[in-house]
């Protein structure tokens, strides 16, 4: 995700700006990029949501399908998350399968979701053992311009909440919205040497020695964590990421809850 | 299965006032609405919505073409890649190239080789990406027709645009832009591209049954459309780029002094001490 290079002026300037608290699109620090939330934006979805983080576009879409539960997780529900980094989006992307940065990103979305329990998947047996609904959620990323690891979980938090299983067409009784208990926010900190900025743009991330993403809940709780990048943290700044990212979750929470 | 040969046969696709399931005439587009310039890092893009079909297509280059050994010393590649998102149709599409997918990406790479002046960027590719979000039926011709958009907000120099539409029978009756309903139970489909100004046909494929009197009518229908497609597409271009004596002076108020565009390390991007 970071073969574009940042030029040294721009990498002195990104870092003179945050070292007196400043960045260059005006956000302070500790503040994440405007957040919209465009629902129901594909009707061939069971539910659907495209979130822009700035000028990092996403859309996830969520199908659901009967199938067979794991054996080890008889009755509970199938939870699958994939993202496809288009070459649309970037020129550093490239079509093929999924390289270990497209996984990581998934994965990371994946655990925020199923960790916090948002959806209750216990709900989402038919028969132990036999019958229970799958939960596909694709992450189609439009235009990368940094932080797709927040942008793609506000997008598939967003995505979930407005989705309605097609119970009728199953022959499964009435269509029902999904059983969603909890609202996990992920919010990412990129380090730049000694500088925390939440929520990196393009060139703050691709100069970024180190990342971490922290999931929290609605009560302030941490359901994920994920660093990244070669730099390393204090534990200081992780306590005060992780404060951050509570309060930034707070803030961002009610965008995705409302329909 | 009885079920559904029953409603095959069953299902009236036109009415008997002559009017289609979703009250269109025979020689009526669906609604279309094109916006050009709506990806950021994309060196063109557009979004075309056109019936229930959601398309955005995005445009690269020309720049050095890879795999290297693809190079052409003597013109740019026109490569695209159609794609459809997963969530798109009701049936959850395996993520991924299938053969469709790959049929329709090379025929609408020839589609736009053909208007691309390959000759002026030697070794280099012209890549056209087309992501359906949400299709029903005409995908391929929603996706040209976008990308056509796409190519000119990236600069990329044409013979003109391309501007595509499909014609199908349906209850014996040729009618103009099919829909999924129409597309599955009709009884031949037959999307085309023409270049407007010369009247071209750089993209024509056909499935079904028609006859060749029915062909020539639907290829009547389709030119016609494209023609207004076309029109459609230069107004989302002038949108994009006209701009309006309101434009200029916002930017620079007739008291301030005329301001130039400057470079990138102007004060004004780095702050007022400099880099």
């Amino acid at each position: 995700m970071s073969e574009e290079i940042v030029s040294e002026l721009m990498r002195a300037h990104i870092y003179r700006l945050a070292s007196t608290g400043q960045r260059v699109d005006g956000r302070g620090l500790d503040q994440p990029r405007k957040v919209s939330v465009d629902r129901a934006f594909v009707k061939t979805a069971e539910g659907s949501a495209r979130v822009k983080l700035g000028n990092t576009d996403v859309l996830v879409g969520i199908k659901m399908s009967v199938g067979e539960p794991y054996p080890d997780t008889p009755n509970t529900g199938v939870l699958s998350t994939s993202v496809e980094l288009i070459p649309m989006a970037s020129p550093t992307f490239e079509a093929g399968p999924p390289r270990p940065d497209a996984i990581e990103l998934a994965r990371v979305v994946d655990r925020g979701i199923r960790e916090s329990k948002m959806v209750n998947m216990e709900r989402l047996c038919i028969t132990p053992k036999e019958k229970v609904w799958i939960l596909f959620i694709d992450i189609h990323v439009l235009d990368y311009d940094g932080n797709l690891f927040d942008a793609c979980s506000y997008a598939a938090v967003a995505a979930l909440a407005s989705t309605v299983a097609p119970a009728k067409s199953q022959g499964l009784g009435d269509d029902f919205p999904l059983p969603v208990e909890h609202w996990p926010v992920s919010v990412t900190t990129a380090k730049i040497k000694e500088l925390l900025l939440v929520d990196p743009s393009l060139d703050e991330e691709r100069m970024a020695d180190a990342r971490l993403t922290v999931t929290t809940d609605e009560n302030g709780d941490i359901r994920a964590m994920q660093k990244g990048l070669s730099g390393s943290f204090t534990y200081e700044e992780v306590k005060r990421i992780i404060e951050t990212a509570q309060r930034v979750g707070r803030d961002i929470r009610p965008l995705l809850q409302s329909s | 299965m009885e079920d559904i040969e029953h409603i095959e046969k069953e299902m009236k696709l036109i009415g008997s006032d002559g009017r289609r399931l979703d009250g269109r005439s025979f020689d009526e587009l669906r609604p279309i609405r094109i916006e050009a310039g709506v990806l950021r890092r994309a060196d063109g893009s557009a979004f075309i919505e056109w019936g229930g079909n959601k398309v955005l297509a995005a445009v690269y280059g020309p720049r050095e073409a890879h795999p290297r050994h693809l190079q052409d010393p003597a013109r740019a590649l026109v490569q695209c890649r159609y794609n459809m998102a997963p969530f798109s149709v009701s049936d959850r599409k395996r993520p991924g190239p299938d053969r469709r997918s790959v049929e329709i990406s090379k025929v609408i790479s020839e589609a736009f080789s053909s208007v691309v002046f390959k000759e002026q960027f030697p070794r280099t590719s012209v890549d056209i990406f087309i992501e359906v979000l949400q299709a029903d039926a005409g995908t391929r011709c929603a996706g040209l027709t976008a990308a056509s958009v796409a190519l000119a907000d990236a600069g990329v120099p044409m013979r003109d645009l391309v501007a595509s539409c499909a014609s199908g029978k349906i209850d014996g009756v040729v009618c103009l832009d099919l829909n999924k309903d129409e597309d599955n139970f009709g009884d031949a489909d037959c999307p085309m591209a023409i270049v407007p100004r010369t009247g071209d046909v750089v993209l024509l494929q056909m499935d079904g049954h028609l006859t060749y009197d029915e062909f020539q009518k639907a290829m009547g229908l389709s030119i016609d459309a494209a023609r207004r497609i076309y029109e459609m597409q230069r107004d989302a271009l002038r949108r994009r780029y006209s701009v309006t004596l309101e434009d200029i002076l916002k930017e620079s108020p007739p008291t301030a002094p005329v301001a130039e565009e400057r470079p990138v390390t102007s004060e004004e991007d780095f702050g007022p001490e400099g880099i």
